[in-house]
Formats: C-alpha cells, sequence, structure tokens
C-alpha cells in the first residue's frame, strides 16, 4: 500500500508501485478530471503538479509520487493562481470539447506560479506539451494573460 | 391532447406527437414574427414525471421548468465542443425570455421521433454542421409556446388579460398592478394551461440573446474537471476493456494463446470478438497490460495489403482515364483544345485520423432484453438499430445515455456503429454479468481507421488570348464515404457519391466550359468516414490553389480576377470581400528578418451553406520551414445566433486545417498502419498558432452551421500565400518544407 498526497489529503491507495499515477487517479481514486490522451507523455492530458511542477501523470509511476505532494485539477482552486486560471478560462469561454482543458489549467497554473507575467514565447514554451486537438491555444493564451493581469 | 391549427405531418409512429415542424414552408416564405402552427402535446413518460410532481412544468421535449426556477433545455445535438449546447439553450430561453443564469442544459435520451434532426429525416444524430439550422424554428416554438403557457396562468391566476402581461429574464409581470411571478411560482399553474394553438416568434429586433455573446454553458464543468466524458463513467462491477486488433484491415484472429494476460493481476477474463481479443480487467492499467500479455495468431488470408504508395499509383493511372461525370457545362474537351493556354496541375492527399483527443470508448450494461449505452453519441438512430439487430432487440430497446464527447470530428458519427458494437460484443461475450468500459487507447484510435480518404485531383484549365478562364476539367479519384453507411440512398446518385465531389461539382466560378469527372475505386480495403467539413477538406484545397495559379498566369489580381467570376454567387463575393479588405489586401506586407520571405495568400469556400474567406499571411525562412503569421478571416453564416461560438469555432478550425497541412498523414505498408500515437501523428501545437482575426458578415438569413465551414479555406490560403512567398505550388499534402527551400 502507496499513501499518495492529494490536494492536501493523505491517501492510501491500493496498486502496484509501478502502475502510472494518471490510472491510480482515475480509477482507484474515481479523480476523473485528469485525462487519458497518449499513455506516453506525448499530449500533457494527463498534467497535474508535484511539488508545484507540472508532470504527466501517465509517465509517473505511483512509486515516484509518494512522498510528493500532488495536486490535480479537482484540488487547483486550492491558491489564488489556479482560481484566477479558472476564472479566466471561464471568463474567455477558452473550453471547446473540455477534454484537454484540465492539462492546460494544471500547466498555466504552474507558469504563473512562478512568473507572474509570461511572454507569449514563455506562454507557448510552457504549454508547448499540452496538445489541444480543438485548436483552442488563441484563447489559452489569452486567458493567461488575464490570469496574470488579474492576479497582478 | 392537442390543439390543431391545421392538420400536421405526424411523424409516422410518433405516439404523442410531441412539437412538430409544422410549419417549416411558412416560415421559408417569411421571416420571423409569423404567427406558426404548432403541435404539441406531453409524451406520456413526461405526463407520468409531470403527476408525480418531479418536473412542474414540461411543455415539450425540449425544456422543463422546475419551482426552483430552473430552466433546463433537452439538447438533441451532441456537445463535442462546437458549442451546442449553448445554441440550442439560447434559441429555447430567447422565447422563453428567460435568465440566461437560470438556464442548464442536458443531453436528450436517443428518441427518434422525438429529437429526430429535422434535416435527417426520421434519424436523431449530429453531424454536417446541422445542428443550429434545422433546431431554429423548432426550439424557438419549444420557448415560445412555453412562454405563452406560463402567460396564460399569469392571467388567470391575476385575472388580468394576458395581453398586459410582460415578461422579462424570468419574471412574468403586470405592470397596471404591479404584480410579479417568477417562472417556478408560475410552473405548476402553466402545466396545467392548454397547449397554444399558435405562437408568434420574434421578431430579430426583438432578440435579447441571439446575436450577443452570451457565455457558454459547458465552460464551468469543463474548467473544474467535473464535466462527465465517456472516458469517466465508472459504474457498480463494471470491467474495463481492451482490445487487440488486427495489425491489417480485413485480419482475423486465428488462435490466441491468453496465458500470461490470465496471470495479469486484476485481469478478470479475456475473450474472443469478431474484432480482436479483448482482455477485461478491474481497471484500464491491468486491463492494457493484459492485452499486452496476448500472442494472438492472425487470420490475414483477405486482409488488405496495399501501401500508400501503392494506392497512390492507382489512383494516378485511375485519373488518365474519364470518370463518371459529377458536372457537366458546355464542351470542355473542345474548349480546352481552342485556349490560347492551357494549364495542369495534380494534386495528392493522405488519409487522416481524426485523432480526438477522448479516444473512442464506450459504456455498455446488457440486461435480459435491454441495452444501456453511456456515450458521447453522435448517431442514435444508426447506432440504436445496429445494436439492436445485434442484440435481436427492437431498436426502441436501446437506451442512450448521452456525455459530453471530448472532441469527435466525425468520428463518433460511426457509419457502422464500429466501436460501440465492439463493446456490446464484449458485454456479450461474458454474458452480460458486469457493466462493460471499452477503452480504446490512443494506438488502437490511430489504428482503426475510419480515415479521411486519400484523394488525387487532376486539373487542366483554358485561358483565351484577354486571360479570361473558358474551360476546366476537374478529375477527382477516391473512395466512398457515404458507400455502405446509412446516407447512402440519399447521396450517391448515378455512381457519384456527392461528398466525393462536393465543392467541385459545385464550383461556384462563372466558367462557360466545365466538366467534374469521378473515380471511386471499391478494392481499397481502408475504412473511411467523414472528417470535419468532409470532402470541402480537399477539393477546397485543389479549386482554390489552381484557381490561384490560374490568375497569376492571366496577371491577375487572385482577389479581383476570383470576384469578376463571382457575379451569381453574392455570399461568396461578400466574404471574399470582407476578408480581403480587412487583411489590407493589397498594400505590401512588412518585410521580415534577413532571410525570411513572406507571403499573403487568399481561398473562398461554401461548404454547409456557409461561406468562409480567409487571408493568410506567412513567413518562409531559408529552410523553407514557416510560419502562418495570421488568418483573416470572413463568415457569413446566415444570422449569428453566438458570435462568440462562432468565432471559437472558426479559431479552432484554423488550427485543425493547420494541422492537416503542416502535419497530417496516415501512411501504410503493406496495409499496415505506420503512425500509432502523436509522436508520429503530430498535431499542432500553441507556438505553431497563429494570430486569428474573425469578421462575420451582418445576415438576415437563417443561420447556418460553423463547425465545419471554416476549416476547408485555410490550406489553400496558405499555400498561396506560400506561393506568393516563395513561387513554389503545394500540390501534395501536408506539405514537404523541402519544397520552400530558398
Ligand atoms: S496522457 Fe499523459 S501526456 Fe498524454
Ligand atoms: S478543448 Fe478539445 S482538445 Fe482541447
Amino acid at each position: 500500500m502507496i499513501t499518495l498526497d492529494i490536494n492536501g489529503q493523505r491517501i492510501p491507495v491500493d496498486t502496484d508501485p509501478d502502475t502510472p499515477l494518471l490510472w491510480a487517479l482515475r480509477d482507484t481514486l474515481r479523480l476523473t478530471g485528469t485525462k487519458y490522451g497518449c499513455g506516453m507523455a506525448q499530449c500533457g492530458a494527463c498534467t497535474v503538479l508535484l511539488d508545484g511542477q507540472p508532470v504527466r501523470a501517465c509517465s509517473t509511476p505511483v512509486s515516484a509520487a509518494a512522498g510528493g505532494k500532488v495536486r490535480t485539477i479537482e484540488g487547483v482552486d486550492r491558491t489564488p493562481v489556479g482560481l484566477a486560471v479558472q476564472a479566466a478560462w471561464e471568463r474567455l469561454d477558452v473550453v471547446q470539447c473540455g477534454y484537454c482543458q484540465s492539462g492546460q489549467i494544471m500547466s498555466a497554473t504552474a507558469l504563473l506560479e512562478r512568473n507572474r507575467a509570461p511572454t507569449d514565447a514563455e506562454i507557448d514554451e510552457a504549454l508547448g506539451g499540452n496538445l489541444c486537438r480543438c485548436a483552442t491555444y488563441v484563447r489559452i493564451r489569452a486567458a493567461i494573460h488575464e490570469a496574470a493581469r488579474a492576479l497582478a | 391532447m392537442s390543439s390543431l391549427e391545421s392538420k400536421p405531418p405526424v411523424a409516422p409512429g410518433d405516439p404523442a406527437g410531441t412539437l412538430e415542424n409544422v410549419s417549416r414552408r411558412h416560415f421559408l416564405q417569411g421571416s420571423a414574427g409569423l404567427t406558426l402552427g404548432i403541435y404539441l402535446a406531453l409524451p406520456p413518460a413526461v405526463a407520468r414525471e409531470q403527476a408525480a410532481g418531479a418536473a412542474p412544468f414540461s411543455p415539450n421535449a425540449f425544456l422543463r421548468i422546475g419551482e426552483d426556477d430552473r430552466v433546463t433545455v433537452i439538447a438533441k445535438h451532441l456537445e463535442m465542443g462546437q458549442g451546442t449546447y449553448t445554441g440550442l439553450a439560447t434559441l429555447v430561453a430567447e422565447e422563453l425570455d428567460a435568465d440566461w443564469a437560470q438556464v442548464r442544459v442536458e443531453g436528450a435520451p436517443a428518441n427518434a421521433v422525438r429529437y429526430n434532426n429535422l434535416f435527417w429525416g426520421p434519424n436523431q444524430g449530429t453531424g454536417g454542421s446541422t445542428a443550429m439550422a434545422n433546431s431554429w424554428e423548432q426550439l424557438r416554438k419549444a420557448g415560445a409556446s412555453a412562454r405563452a403557457m406560463l402567460v396564460a396562468a399569469a392571467a388567470e391566476e391575476w385575472r388580468v388579460p394576458a395581453g398586459e402581461i410582460v415578461v422579462r429574464s424570468g419574471t412574468l409581470a403586470h405592470p397596471p398592478t404591479q404584480r410579479q411571478a417568477s417562472f417556478g411560482r408560475l410552473a405548476g399553474a402553466a402545466a396545467r394551461q392548454p397547449l397554444p394553438a399558435t405562437v408568434r416568434l420574434k421578431d430579430p429586433a426583438e432578440f435579447r440573446l441571439i446575436g450577443r455573446r452570451v457565455p457558454r454553458k459547458d465552460s464551468a464543468e469543463k474548467v473544474s474537471g467535473k464535466a462527465v466524458f465517456t472516458q469517466d463513467i465508472h459504474l457498480p462491477g463494471m470491467l474495463t476493456a481492451v482490445v487487440a486488433h488486427p495489425p491489417r484491415f480485413g485480419a482475423r484472429v486465428q488462435s490466441f494463446d491468453a496465458t500470461a494476460a490470465r496471470a495479469v493481476k486484476g485481469v478478470e477474463a479475456v475473450v474472443e470478438i469478431p474484432g480482436g481479443v479483448a482482455v477485461l480487467a478491474k481497471d484500464t492499467w491491468s486491463a492494457k497490460q493484459g492485452r499486452d500479455a496476448l500472442r494472438v495468431e492472425w487470420d490475414e488470408s483477405r486482409a488488405f495489403r496495399l501501401g500508400s504508395e501503392e494506392i497512390r499509383a492507382r489512383y494516378h493511372a485511375l485519373a488518365e482515364t474519364p470518370g463518371a461525370v459529377a458536372r457537366q457545362e458546355g464542351d470542355a474537351a473542345q474548349a480546352l483544345a481552342g485556349a490560347a493556354r492551357t494549364l495542369e496541375a495534380a494534386y495528392d492527399f493522405p488519409f487522416l485520423a481524426h485523432a480526438a483527443m477522448e479516444p473512442m470508448n464506450c459504456v455498455v450494461r446488457l440486461g435480459p432484453d435491454s441495452c444501456e449505452i453511456w456515450n458521447g453519441e453522435q448517431f442514435h438512430t444508426g447506432d440504436q438499430k445496429a445494436l439492436g439487430a445485434l442484440l435481436g432487440l427492437p431498436p426502441e430497446k436501446i437506451t442512450i445515455h448521452m456525455l459530453y464527447a471530448g472532441g469527435s470530428f466525425g468520428r463518433r458519427a460511426s457509419k457502422d456503429s464500429d466501436y460501440l458494437l465492439e463493446a456490446v460484443h464484449i458485454a456479450r461475450a461474458i454474458g452480460g454479468r458486469a457493466p462493460v468500459k471499452l477503452v480504446w487507447l490512443r494506438e488502437d484510435d490511430m489504428r482503426a481507421g475510419y480515415y479521411r480518404p486519400a484523394f488525387h485531383h487532376r486539373l487542366r484549365a483554358g485561358l483565351d488570348g484577354d486571360g479570361r478562364l473558358v474551360a476546366w476539367r476537374h478529375r477527382l479519384v477516391g473512395q466512398s464515404i457515404m458507400a455502405g453507411s446509412p446516407f447512402e440512398a440519399m447521396l450517391v446518385k448515378d455512381g457519384i457519391d456527392t461528398v466525393s465531389v462536393e465543392g467541385a461539382a459545385n464550383l461556384p466560378y462563372r466558367i462557360p466550359h466545365l466538366r467534374v469527372e469521378l473515380h471511386t475505386p471499391t478494392d481499397i480495403g481502408v475504412p473511411v468516414l467523414w472528417w470535419r467539413s468532409v470532402g470541402s477538406t480537399h477539393t477546397a484545397f485543389s479549386t482554390e490553389c489552381f484557381i490561384d495559379e490560374l490568375a497569376q498566369a492571366a496577371g491577375a489580381d487572385p482577389v479581383a480576377w476570383r470576384l469578376a467570376m463571382l457575379d451569381a454567387h453574392p455570399r461568396h463575393a461578400g466574404v471574399l470581400r470582407l476578408a480581403s479588405e480587412r487583411a489590407g489586401w493589397g498594400q505590401p506586407l512588412p518585410a521580415g528578418q534577413p532571410g525570411e520571405r513572406r507571403g499573403r495568400g487568399v481561398a473562398v469556400h461554401e461548404s454547409f451553406q456557409t461561406f468562409v474567406a480567409q487571408v493568410a499571411e506567412v513567413t518562409v525562412r531559408a529552410d523553407g520551414s514557416f510560419r502562418v503569421d495570421r488568418v483573416v478571416c470572413a463568415v457569413d453564416c446566415g444570422i449569428a445566433i453566438n458570435p462568440d461560438v462562432i468565432r471559437a469555432q472558426v479559431e479552432g478550425s484554423v488550427g485543425f486545417a493547420l494541422t492537416a497541412m503542416l502535419h497530417g498523414a496516415i501512411t501504410l505498408e503493406e496495409g499496415r498502419v505506420v503512425q500509432s500515437n502523436f509522436h508520429d501523428y503530430p498535431l499542432l501545437r500553441i507556438g505553431e498558432m497563429p494570430r486569428v482575426d474573425v469578421h462575420i458578415v451582418a445576415s438576415a438569413a437563417n443561420p447556418t452551421g460553423i463547425g465545419e465551414p471554416a476549416v476547408p479555406p485555410l490550406a489553400p490560403a496558405v499555400a498561396n500565400a506560400l506561393a506568393a512567398a516563395t513561387g513554389k505550388r503545394v500540390r501534395s499534402l501536408p506539405v514537404d518544407p523541402a519544397l520552400l527551400k530558398a
């Protein structure tokens, strides 16, 4: 049994240590906001924060997450930055199908936690691993700037 | 039970005659604001619910009003990102005069009688950019009739003339006596009112929601991770299935060894189904590991074994010979022979995967004589029939729970219910003892086929001595999408699949001698399917690139040259003018960095009765790589129900089309699909996304769709910009940067 710290809660998880964090979250803990898109760190749909750093949960074994603090979309609103990102996303109606957006929001939150005024180039770099098949990229950029303004 | 103004055309088998589209004809003759005949009745289930107090006011199949003031709009179309839930709710809320904040949306169940797509006969489904267009009158009538009943209830309770009651933002008021009440307060009384025989729809000048930006109804759920997709369903006792599929189309299971698979912790069963071998486990990861541990021998004796290069060679050979005639004006052969100058061009288009972000999946629970499906459902009626036939159940016994789809782009409207049938086969193979969630991993989704068909086009055109376009011959080679689909009878005529030539056979330019021909090979065993904007994905490219090349040959300005031939097509001309004006067409582009070449290109195309023109600006580096800096779009989709959703769809379409242009290709080697995941089927990344400016033509025409029509013009506009920058013409997609090297 491995104990994970997820969104501030310590939760025992009954899986093999090499099970990807993604499936422990989704299937074992039923935290289904984190999405599966590729399973090989190509799309970013599964992005969560591990000790504040964005990681791909599909390629992070549960054992590597034990001992760290995991934040998922379900807990993103626990910080002012996460809240501001969600609010900007809603204000600009960024989402289309929505399937990639948990990952986008996690990556955007991680970016703004360390850089309160990112340029377009910095956004493109930080979000470069998050694919959006609906191509909501124009609004993702705009919403990050909007959240940055709200936090200033 | 219902009052009729005139006899409505009740759908065959309609038990309750819900809300019928009786006055479409009248409506089309006049404009909004007419008094419309309407036929309303409560379906028995709703009437029972209402008697039980569950739904105080359910005037028709499309909405419910609760005592808590909540207005629930029942959406008959799939929300896959295109904003349909928001648009449908807007139509109801507009005529109901509801407050936008009190409106929520719920997906309709499968019921072709109540929820058919009015453009698809007795079929419920979403596609062809028809959701808003077919619902435009129907859902406004649904809202207006509910409003009339609320007004009647208030008039009765307050003993005042109904004509003195005003409704605004979810509140009814009688100003002379200063009385007012919310929808919820009057819901119970409204439910006892007779259904109105006629309702008046608003004149567009009275619209409060239509034409404005109202926020999307699905944003809050989708930014908090709470939106439920098929992938997120967990039912008690459910098993997750991952399937070993054959390596080639048309192969089958010969034998398999499941020893290692069964030894994987969590694996509960391994079963053979017609399309492969399924491993069922307690969770997805165990099922995947079990699937990977399977050893399957495949019978490939009837498998399709050609590679992309061989398919292309066959198509090129076919293009040497005349095809079936899709359109003929004048005598193109003779006019070409007599032309002062002729040009020729050939174009190749690869297979493309939909690659929705949520791979295909489906949850099924079987009962002794029931079947429940959880799915982001795009083609209810077709799937009900196919699943019913497999299970020996009448179609209406197939219950479908509607969920959000994590994208689709056509894929979830499977023409033969492929992935749903697979889920049901698996559930049946375990005797229905547990609900089953079928999960396709990305690799399964990428290799399952149902691609945008590969196409080859060959064009020849003739200019007269004054540089006027006098002759045009266009030959297309590619598989039929509609063959074998429920729409075959409707859309395949005299050997011509109309969607293979859409955008080519209806070329809008005035050309005196024109001939469009089609070859439809039937020996290519790759399943093909509609893919966002369907035939126009390739026809817009070949026609708009070739027109551009001809304009250049004629020494004419590409915009002016097109406009001169669009005199009979004012809506094409309108968007072309608007986009070119807003893009500063004719003014020089600012120069790039040293070594960079810049160019501007244009394209215009109509699909699904929506007209879109785009002007693209590109910067090409010395090594041939390039970026699209800006795309200026003009769209005419009739009345703009929600301009912000329209903008979002155009932005997204630009990115979607650019993905295909830069990166998109599914290739085959000896019948095996080469690509498997996003490392070899890349999608556009944020750094590649251009700036997109969207301009919407003000229009009083009935609304048409916007989910697809901004896709087709992008690639030709960019290719024409690349030609302006480099002098090189792109003839094959995706673009090979080597072509553009300085
Ligand atoms: S699912 Fe993890 S990066 Fe795609
Ligand atoms: S919103 Fe659909 S994939 Fe991003």
